[in-house]
């Protein structure tokens, strides 16, 4: 026919099969394994598993295989795949105050109950390319293990403010209603904290650390501290309609943020310290920050701030914070337009006949 | 690569018919309800996350997944035409998680499910017809605010709009909107009638079929019912009007379809195809002939023939 766009279904179908090939690469180099990426790229791992919501590192190792290493590509395939998934009803509360630690530092107390724990992190090494790990290591590197694991007490940050009566306190709203589930219902304004959060924890990584960099840069009134962040392992507990008591589930691992930020007070509270909240499955430290900077900016209303700056704006950061939601309406300005575009060039040139003939009259007058 | 096949389609059988869960196609089905009781009104749904990306189609395929059953024939078609790579995916895959039988005769379908065009052909009153919305919102490049358009819509007050267009007239000397021309139906609410060319706006009004609009990312429902009146904005002294090509279709001669320009070379040389290609080859199956009908290039490899319905699985 006349078009190339006929045959699409071969098209399709051929384009798929060069995926595949291209996704194995070169048959001669070991193809990846699951194992492998879960164990070397668990940090990819986590990202897939927080913004597609679904805490399976197994599945979420396979959507990253599957994607190529694209990770907003697995998210997407992750979250294709929980939208199927049968609901047998809601965890209980995860309590991160009972957290099995393997990371806990403070910014605004140099020592506290429990002590500063640094774990796995990426901070204080020198970001210089380590030329010793081109080639597989002989032999197994351990870390050494301290003599005690941390105190088993490790009362949260804030809780120690909110005892002193410096920090608001944030109690659950009366009769503690179902949370909403953006997963089943769409965004309304005002959305609730509840509704926030959610959104913020799937949200983009990358364009939650924009905005929140930008509250530090002045485009929001923010000064924040790191009063707590955490890392390690929480139990999530159900309680089955027909026991009717609680059993646990498994163990997931967890990283949370407590932002404190300075608060003058007002007419109706005093001055005190405010907070933003950040979680995440596994080990997200940088996305569990910017969600708490950016939960923070969004209660500018709580506080009677004025709303000047993207970050403060609700319907502009939650409408826009979803990765799955934002590639797919990028991307699809691939597919065909061409009845738009036709309807627009015949627009286009009716204007220019238009433009010509006043001119074209003008010179004559 | 056989046997990885054969998995993948096992695979498949595990979801339920038409993908969606019937739970899901309940509260659906029931948003449909609501936007047929309250014509062009945008009705909020809890939008799924779909096997296909967002802008992509995924609020006309869980419209379509909702309502269709097994005895149902389906049309899909993009840009007006049922070859175009997302509508045959769209129909793929529709073939494949619900094995129902499909067709490109817009005569025989009983479905159809359409991006950007609305088919050439008067449809009956026992079709449905399923748009896929990108934006549903038409104030939205007015007001970006959602809250501020739903205020608008709840107290009709749809100024902004006539000044939008009276603005226009006065800088252009015309609307200059080409497609998703906004129209008002049933004499209320303002509704975007989805990126289709203003052309297609009048085969919308007083249409025995019933038509639904989904759109999945924005997640809003909204539909006009059959025989519903809708009219295309305009003014007294500037009335609506639509597209005209100086040439009739090059294949099938028909001067009364909307026409894509396809460029033939580098140099300039073009022709006009109707972009319903099912439209423009059942004339030629009729007998109608455009100027350019003989010309070798643009035979069909195999002439085909009036096709039957294709019956999948």
């Amino acid at each position: 026919m006349y078009v190339a766009v006929k045959g699409g279904e071969t098209a399709i179908d051929n384009a798929h099969r060069l995926l595949a090939e291209e996704r194995r690469g070169d048959p001669d180099v070991a193809e990846l394994e699951l194992a492998q990426i879960d164990e070397q790229l668990g940090l990819a791992v986590d990202r897939v598993m927080t913004e597609g919501s679904l805490y399976d590192r197994r599945l979420a190792a396979l959507a990253v295989k599957q994607a190529r290493g694209d990770l907003v590509e697995a998210i997407f395939l992750l979250r294709a795949y929980r939208t199927t998934l049968p609901r047998f009803g809601a965890s209980e509360p995860i309590d991160t105050a009972q957290m099995t630690i393997r990371r806990r530092i403070s910014a605004t107390y140099k020592d506290l109950p429990g002590g500063q724990v640094l774990g796995p992190t990426f901070d204080y090494t020198h970001r210089l390319i380590d030329f010793g790990l081109a080639e597989p290591a002989g032999e197994r590197l351990t870390a050494e293990e301290a003599d005690a694991g941390p105190d088993a007490a490790m009362p949260r940050v804030n809780e120690l403010l909110e005892s002193e009566d410096l920090m608001e306190r944030i109690a659950p709203p009366a009769e503690d209603p179902e949370p909403f589930d953006l997963t089943r219902e769409p965004v309304g304004f005002p959305a609730g904290r509840d509704q926030r959060l959610q959104n913020l924890a799937r949200g983009d990584e990358g364009f939650l650390l924009a905005l929140g960099y930008s509250t530090q840069r002045g485009f929001g009134r923010n000064h924040p501290f790191a009063g707590e962040i955490r890392m390690g392992e929480v139990t999530v507990g159900f309680v089955p309609e027909e026991l009717g008591f609680e059993i646990e589930l498994g163990d997931i691992t967890v990283t949370e943020c407590q932002m404190v930020t300075q608060f003058t007070g007002s007419r109706e509270a005093p001055p005190q310290f405010t907070q933003g909240y950040g979680l995440a499955f596994g080990f997200c430290e940088r996305k569990t920050m910017a969600m708490a900077l950016v939960d923070r900016a969004l209660r500018a209303d709580e506080y009677g701030e004025a709303v000047e700056h993207p970050a403060q704006d609700e319907e502009f950061v939650l409408y826009h914070s979803d990765n799955v939601e934002a590639q797919g309406f990028v991307s699809h300005l691939k597919l065909p337009h061409y009845v738009d575009f036709q309807a627009e060039l015949t627009l286009v040139r009716r204007l220019r006949a238009d433009h010509e003939t006043a001119n074209r009259q003008e010179a004559a007058e | 690569m056989t046997a990885r096949k054969s998995k993948r389609a096992g695979d498949e059988t595990g979801y339920n018919f038409a993908y969606l869960d019937e739970q899901t196609k309940r509260m659906i089905r029931r948003g449909i309800l609501k936007a047929v009781a309250v014509p062009g009104y945008q009705v909020p749904f809890g939008s799924r996350e779909m096997p296909l990306p967002y802008g992509w189609g995924t609020g006309g395929i869980q419209v379509t997944a909702s309502i269709i059953g097994r005895d149902d024939v389906l049309k899909v078609i993009d840009q007006g035409s049922d070859d175009t790579t997302n509508a045959v995916s769209i129909r793929a895959f529709f073939a494949r998680t619900a094995g129902v039988n499909t067709t490109e005769e817009t005569a025989k379908a009983s479905i159809v499910q359409t991006r950007h065009r609305i088919p050439e052909r008067k449809l009956r009153a026992d079709q449905i017809l399923v748009y896929q919305v990108p934006i549903p919102e038409p104030l939205r490049f007015l007001e970006p605010r959602e809250t501020e358009c739903r205020k608008i819509h709840a107290w009709s007050e749809y100024g902004v709009m006539h000044v939008k267009l009276y603005e226009d007239i006065a800088r252009f000397g015309r609307i200059t909107t080409a497609y998703a021309y906004p129209v008002r139906v049933d004499d209320r609410y303002i509704m975007d009638p989805s990126p289709i060319p203003k052309f297609d706006n009048p085969k919308m009004d007083d249409c025995p079929a019933l038509q639904l609009f989904g759109a999945g990312r924005e997640k809003r429902l909204y539909a006009i019912p059959p025989y519903t009146k809708v009219t295309s904005l305009d003014f007294e002294d500037h009335p609506f009007d639509i597209e005209t090509w100086d040439e009739p279709c090059a294949l099938c001669g028909a001067d009364d379809s909307f026409l894509d320009e396809i460029i033939l070379d580098d140099k300039g040389s073009r022709m006009f195809v109707c972009s319903d290609s099912d439209f423009c080859s059942a004339r030629r199956a009729e007998g109608h002939t455009g100027p350019m009908a003989d010309d070798p290039r643009f035979a069909d490899p195999e002439p085909s023939p009036r096709e039957e319905v294709s019956h999948a699985g």
